[in-house]
């Protein structure tokens, strides 16, 4: 093997090295996946909602909505969203009679991990409520409480340590899925990681570096995660 | 929606969907036996046997699987040729293949995952039945055999049905490395006949139609042993 660059010189953040953009990768995967958790946090309340309290078409949609995004591979279900939801746009668009446009790769994998993150945060947060025990809510509905007053007061922070354990998983799930977001071509961490191995010839070195940093990105949210349940958890007894 | 082109290219699918199922076998049995190992020393192996255990599962859960897959493949797969005499052995037209590194990765992951399954189910053995089986005068390896490991199996089952199915669902980014699987046909087909979705939908209805018959297998083998509470 030939050792002309070193290892440093290689992963050193200016130009000649590949640092820089493998750095540049993580961020971007970090913002990308924190987006899609948002994103998912959102519809998954919204989706908790309408499964609890819903109409039975609305709750029959929901139930086709997760079911079939966790019954599909998740590579198959990006690109397919992928395509789809850049040609739908762009359908709808000419059919406005407006010019079509480039959607911003950024912003299309956000809305397609956050998707995906969506169905699965449903379920988690559908259970979450449901654990929430129901003298609890008499008990604010007796106070006189609005919906919303109940669901910040109440719901929320009795729901957040039933929830934590899920959403600390699918933070990990949607940290390591966006690696998938490589395959539409979108550079983040997996993408940058294999243009640097296939300009350097250095594949061993520089995919076992993007695998450190996906490591580290673990680690620190497991670090982070734990003390956050902590933090919900307090005032309640240790054991179970 | 034209279904047309299907008649042409059922033979492609089939041959696609047979290495998407071979893949899940393969890493599913061989990860399995894997887990097994790993999750014995973490529950009861010496000190640093644990501590090897314990930093693989973190090591290969805490990055994706497509890291690992390339890192086979580009990594391993650029430093494999100058191991000397390998390229003129028996070994080397499996060894070049993506389908081995694919194989490989695959099972080194569902093995991380299922360990840690593996190595809660074991904890949950009522401690009562192990005794039981000490009474009875049997050895450490009769014991974890006749007793330990297939109630700690049976306790992880379902949970272990779940580990397939996902397992089922990390198949398709065997295509990123020239692998023939179910998902590369539908994008053999999408460049042949410029058709982007029909090919898609009919693929996803072979994974959903996989799934569907993974949970009812293991639903009949649950049956099999019914758990009392």
């Amino acid at each position: 093997m030939p050792t002309s660059p070193s290892i440093l010189e290689l992963l050193s953040p200016y130009p000649p090295g590949w640092g820089g953009v493998l750095l540049q990768g993580a961020a971007s995967t970090i913002l990308i996946s924190l987006g899609a958790y948002l994103l998912g946090i959102v519809i998954g309340f919204v989706g908790a909602a309408g499964k609890l309290k819903g109409s039975r078409p609305v709750s029959a949609v929901l139930d086709f909505y997760t079911t079939a995004v966790r019954a599909i591979p998740e590579l198959i279900l990006i690109i397919g969203l992928y395509y789809a939801g850049t040609d739908g746009i762009n359908r709808l668009l000419s059919s406005f009679a407006l010019p079509p446009i480039e959607i911003n790769g950024f912003f299309a994998a956000v809305v397609v991990l956050g998707i995906v993150q969506g169905a699965y945060m449903t379920e988690v947060l559908r259970g979450a409520i449901l654990a929430v025990p129901t003298g609890q809510i008499e008990a604010a509905n007796a106070f006189g409480m609005r919906p919303w007053l109940r669901f910040r007061r109440i719901v929320l922070p009795a729901l957040m340590p039933n929830a934590l354990p899920g959403l600390a998983n699918l933070w990990m799930s949607v940290t390591k899925d966006s690696a998938l977001i490589a395959v539409v071509g979108y550079q983040e961490l997996a993408l940058a990681t294999r243009l640097a191995a296939g300009n350097t010839k250095h594949y061993f070195l520089f995919f076992f570096a993007a695998a450190l940093i996906y490591l580290t990105i673990t680690l620190v949210s497991n670090v982070m995660f734990s003390s956050l349940e902590s933090y919900f958890r307090r005032g309640q007894p240790k054991a179970a | 929606m034209d279904f047309s082109w299907v008649s042409n290219y059922w033979p492609l699918i089939v041959a696609g969907a047979t290495q998407t199922v071979l893949l899940l076998v393969i890493s599913v049995g061989f990860g399995f036996v894997l887990a097994i190992g790993l999750a014995l020393a973490q529950v009861s192996g010496p000190h640093w046997l644990r501590w090897v255990a314990k930093s693989y599962c973190t090591c290969l859960r805490g990055t994706p699987l497509l890291i690992q897959l390339w890192l086979l493949y580009y990594g391993i797969g650029s430093l494999l040729p100058m191991i000397p005499g390998l390229r003129s052995s028996f070994l080397w037209p499996i060894v070049r293949e993506g389908f081995f590194f694919a194989a490989v990765s695959f099972t080194l992951n569902y093995a991380a995952y299922e360990a840690e399954v593996l190595r809660g189910a074991l904890l949950a053995v009522p401690k009562g039945e192990l005794e039981a089986g000490q009474a009875f005068g049997m050895g450490r390896w009769t014991l974890l055999r006749r007793i330990w490991l297939p109630r700690a199996i049976r306790i992880a089952l379902p949970t272990i049905t779940g580990e397939v199915v996902l397992q089922l669902k990390a198949t398709p980014l065997a295509f990123t490395v020239t692998v023939m699987d179910l998902y590369a046909v539908a994008y053999k087909i999408r460049q042949d006949t410029l058709l982007v979705y029909e090919p898609l939908v009919v693929v996803t209805l072979f994974y959903v139609c996989l799934t569907i018959l993974i949970t009812r297998a293991f639903r009949v083998v649950e049956m099999q042993v019914p758990i009392r509470r």
